[in-house]
C-alpha cells in the first residue's frame, strides 16, 4: 500500500507527462494552482480524476471533482489521505 | 404591439402562479408567484437606489434562484441587465461594469472586496445591493429585507419599455483586447423567444436545463422561453455542469425535457456519462450551439439517446440563434463532415456576400449576413465597430456580418466553412486571438506575442502562443499558464507556449501568422 507521498509523486509524474510536456519537474510544486492556474481544463481534470480512480482504487463524489479538492498537489494529497481512512 | 421580455414572464406568472419556476437541485425551488413577488421587490428597491428606465444594472452573482430573480427585477425596473462571469478575473468584470456605467450593481459578498478594489481605480463606485451566499432566493430576500429596514422602498409600476429599449448587454471577446458589449433590445429578445415557441412548442410541463451561465446568450433561451411558457428551469450548478456522470443522474432526477448547451459537455456525456445505466427518457429535445459538434461524438450520443429530437442551432451573440438544423438519427457510420447550420429562422433573413459585401453567385462560398427583428442594436459605445459590423442596403435594411464563411445548398440550407477573421470557438466561448495576445503582452518578459489557433482532432481547436523573450531565460510553462489564468478567463489560456528568438515577419514587417500556424501544426 503506497504512502500518500508516493501517491502524490505518481500523480505529479502523470500531470507532467500528460499536461506539461517538456517542463522541468521542479516547476510543479505542492502549491502550484492546477485548475485555477490554467494547467488543467475541464477535460484534463476529468482525465486526472479517472487516473486517480483507476490507479488508487478511490471513488470521487460529484462535489469533489472541483478546484476546492483538486487545485494543487497538496489538495490532492489531502483528498487521497482522507480516502485511505 | 410587441410585449416586453418581462411582460412574457408576468403574463405566465399570472396563469401559473403555483407552478415551479426555478429549481436549484438539492437546495430548493421557487414558484412563479413567489418569483413574481420577489422580482417586484427588487424592482422597487432598484428604483429607490436611483435606477431609471434605460439604465444598466450589473449582476455579479453565482448562478442561483437569486440571480434569476435579479434578472426579472431589473427588467421590471425598465433597465437592461448586464451579467458578468463570476469565474472571470475581477479586473475584467470591473472593466465591463465601468464600461457601460451601471447605475447599480447586485453583487454577491464573496466577490465584493476584490471587485471594489478594481472599480475604485476606475472611478466612483455604483450603488450596490450586496447578497450573501446566493442560492435559493433567501439571499436576495434577506438583502431586500435589510434595505427595507433602513428605508422602505416605494412600490412602483412595472416598466413598459419601447421595443427598441435595451433588455440586456452581453459582453463578448473584442479584437482590440477589450471585451465589447452586445446590446439587445426587448424586440430583439422577444422575437427570438417567439421563434423558439414556434420551433420547439414548449409548454408549462417542460423542464428546461439551465446549463449556460447567464453572461452567455444560450441562457436567453433557457430562462426567457421557459418563463414565457410557465415551464420549470432546473439550474445546473457549475461543478455538476462539467461532470458527465453526475449530469446524467441529474437529468433523470429532475426529469429534464429540454437540454441546451455547447456540444463539448454533450461529447463528455456521450463518452463518460455512463448513459447506458441511466434512463434519459424525460428528454424530448436536445439543442446544441456555439461550436461544431464532432460527428463521432454526436453519433455516440444519438445512439445512446435515440428518443429526443436533436437540433443544431447557430448564431452569434449579435443575433442569438439565426439558423437551425434538425439532426435525425441515426448518424451514418461513414459520415465524417459536421452537419449543416441549416435554414434561417422565420423572424430573420439571411444572405451570403463576397469580401467587399457584394452579391455573389448562388452556391459560392461567402460571408453569412443576417437581417431582421432579432439583430442587435449595436456594440455599446463603439460606433465604428458597430458600423463595420453591418452592411446597409439602399432601402435601409441593416445586415449583420457574422464573419462566418458559409455555402448555401439546396433548400436554403447553409453549411459552415470557417471564420473570416481571427476568432475561434473554444469550449463554446468566442475567443478573439487578439485578446489573448493583449493579456500575454502584459508579462514583463514578453517582448513579442502572437497567438494562433489550429484544428485539433480531440479538442476541436488548439491555441498556441508564440513569444520572444525580453531578456534572460523564458518563464516556465507553469508560470505562463498561471499568468494567463490570472488575467484572462480560463477558456482563453493557451494550450502551448513556444518561445522563439524573434517572431517571423512578412515583407511588410507584420507578424507572419500563416507561418506561425504552419509551425504550430508541425509541432504536433
Amino acid at each position: 500500500m503506497a504512502t500518500t507521498d508516493e501517491m502524490v509523486q505518481t500523480v505529479k509524474a502523470f500531470i507532467l507527462d500528460e499536461f506539461l510536456p517538456g517542463e522541468p519537474a521542479d516547476s510543479l510544486t505542492g502549491d502550484t494552482p492546477l485548475i485555477s492556474g490554467g494547467i488543467l481544463d475541464s477535460i484534463a481534470t476529468l482525465k486526472l480524476v479517472m487516473f486517480l480512480e483507476e490507479k488508487f482504487g478511490v471513488v470521487l463524489a460529484a462535489h469533489e471533482v472541483d478546484r476546492q479538492y483538486l487545485d494543487t498537489l497538496n489538495d490532492i494529497a489531502k483528498l487521497l489521505a482522507a480516502k485511505q481512512r | 404591439m410587441t410585449s416586453s421580455l418581462h411582460g412574457l414572464f408576468v403574463a405566465a406568472a399570472a396563469r401559473h402562479s403555483d407552478r415551479v419556476a426555478v429549481v436549484l437541485p438539492g437546495r430548493g425551488e421557487i414558484t412563479y408567484g413567489a418569483l413574481d413577488r420577489l422580482s417586484n421587490r427588487l424592482r422597487d428597491r432598484l428604483h429607490a437606489m436611483g435606477v431609471c428606465p434605460g439604465d444598466r444594472v450589473g449582476i455579479y452573482v453565482g448562478k442561483s434562484i437569486d440571480s434569476v430573480a435579479a434578472i426579472c427585477g431589473i427588467l421590471k425596473c425598465g433597465a437592461a441587465y448586464v451579467p458578468v462571469d463570476p469565474t472571470a478575473p475581477p479586473a475584467r468584470n470591473a472593466y465591463i461594469l465601468d464600461n457601460c456605467r451601471v447605475a447599480a450593481l447586485i453583487v454577491e459578498s464573496r466577490f465584493r472586496a476584490a471587485l471594489e478594489t478594481e472599480l475604485e481605480a476606475l472611478g466612483p463606485l455604483p450603488p450596490m445591493l450586496g447578497v450573501d451566499a446566493a442560492g435559493t432566493a433567501d439571499a436576495l430576500a434577506g438583502a431586500l429585507d435589510a434595505a427595507d429596514r433602513d428605508a422602505p422602498a416605494a412600490v412602483v409600476a412595472t416598466a413598459t419599455p419601447e421595443p427598441d429599449a435595451l433588455a440586456y448587454i452581453l459582453y463578448t471577446s473584442g479584437s482590440t483586447g477589450k471585451p465589447k458589449g452586445v446590446m439587445l433590445s426587448h424586440e430583439n429578445a422577444v422575437s427570438f423567444v417567439d421563434w423558439c415557441s414556434e420551433a420547439f412548442e414548449p409548454s408549462h410541463e417542460d423542464r428546461f436545463s439551465s446549463h449556460a451561465p447567464f453572461h452567455f446568450d444560450l441562457s436567453i433561451l433557457d430562462l426567457h422561453v421557459a418563463l414565457k411558457h410557465g415551464a420549470s428551469i432546473v439550474l445546473i450548478p457549475e461543478e455538476r455542469g462539467k461532470d458527465p456522470q453526475h449530469l446524467a443522474q441529474l437529468i433523470d432526477d429532475h426529469r429534464i425535457t429540454i437540454w441546451y448547451s455547447a456540444p463539448s459537455i454533450l461529447s463528455l456525456l456521450a463518452q463518460f456519462g455512463d448513459l447506458r445505466s441511466h434512463d434519459g427518457s424525460s428528454l424530448r429535445l436536445v439543442l446544441f450551439a456555439g461550436e461544431v459538434f464532432p460527428v463521432k461524438h454526436l453519433r455516440t450520443l444519438t445512439a445512446l439517446l435515440p428518443r429526443p429530437r436533436y437540433f443544431n442551432l447557430y448564431g452569434p451573440t449579435e443575433t442569438n440563434v439565426c439558423t437551425y438544423y434538425e439532426v435525425v438519427p441515426p448518424v451514418p457510420d461513414e459520415r465524417t463532415v459536421p452537419y449543416p447550420i441549416g435554414t434561417v429562422c422565420s423572424h430573420l433573413r439571411a444572405k451570403v456576400v463576397g469580401t467587399e459585401g457584394e452579391a455573389i453567385a448562388a452556391g459560392d462560398e461567402g460571408e453569412l449576413c443576417i437581417a431582421g427583428r432579432g439583430v442587435m442594436q449595436g456594440y455599446w459605445e463603439l460606433p465604428e465597430q458597430t458600423a463595420r459590423g453591418f452592411i446597409v442596403d439602399p432601402d435601409g435594411t441593416r445586415w449583420y456580418r457574422t464573419g462566418d464563411v458559409v455555402v448555401e445548398e439546396a433548400g436554403g440550407v447553409y453549411t459552415y466553412r470557417g471564420r473570416r477573421d481571427r476568432m475561434v470557438k473554444r469550449r463554446g466561448y468566442r475567443v478573439e486571438l487578439g485578446e489573448i495576445e493583449g493579456g500575454l503582452y502584459q508579462h514583463p518578459r514578453a517582448k513579442e506575442v502572437a497567438v494562433v489557433a489550429t484544428p485539433d482532432e480531440e479538442a476541436g481547436v488548439r491555441v498556441t502562443a508564440f513569444l520572444s523573450v525580453r531578456e534572460g531565460a523564458p518563464p516556465s510553462l507553469v508560470e505562463m499558464k498561471r499568468f494567463a489564468a490570472e488575467r484572462l478567463p480560463l477558456y482563453m489560456v493557451p494550450d502551448r507556449f513556444v518561445w522563439l528568438e524573434a517572431l517571423p515577419k512578412t515583407s511588410t514587417d507584420k507578424v507572419d501568422y500563416q507561418q506561425l500556424k504552419a509551425m504550430s501544426q508541425d509541432r504536433a
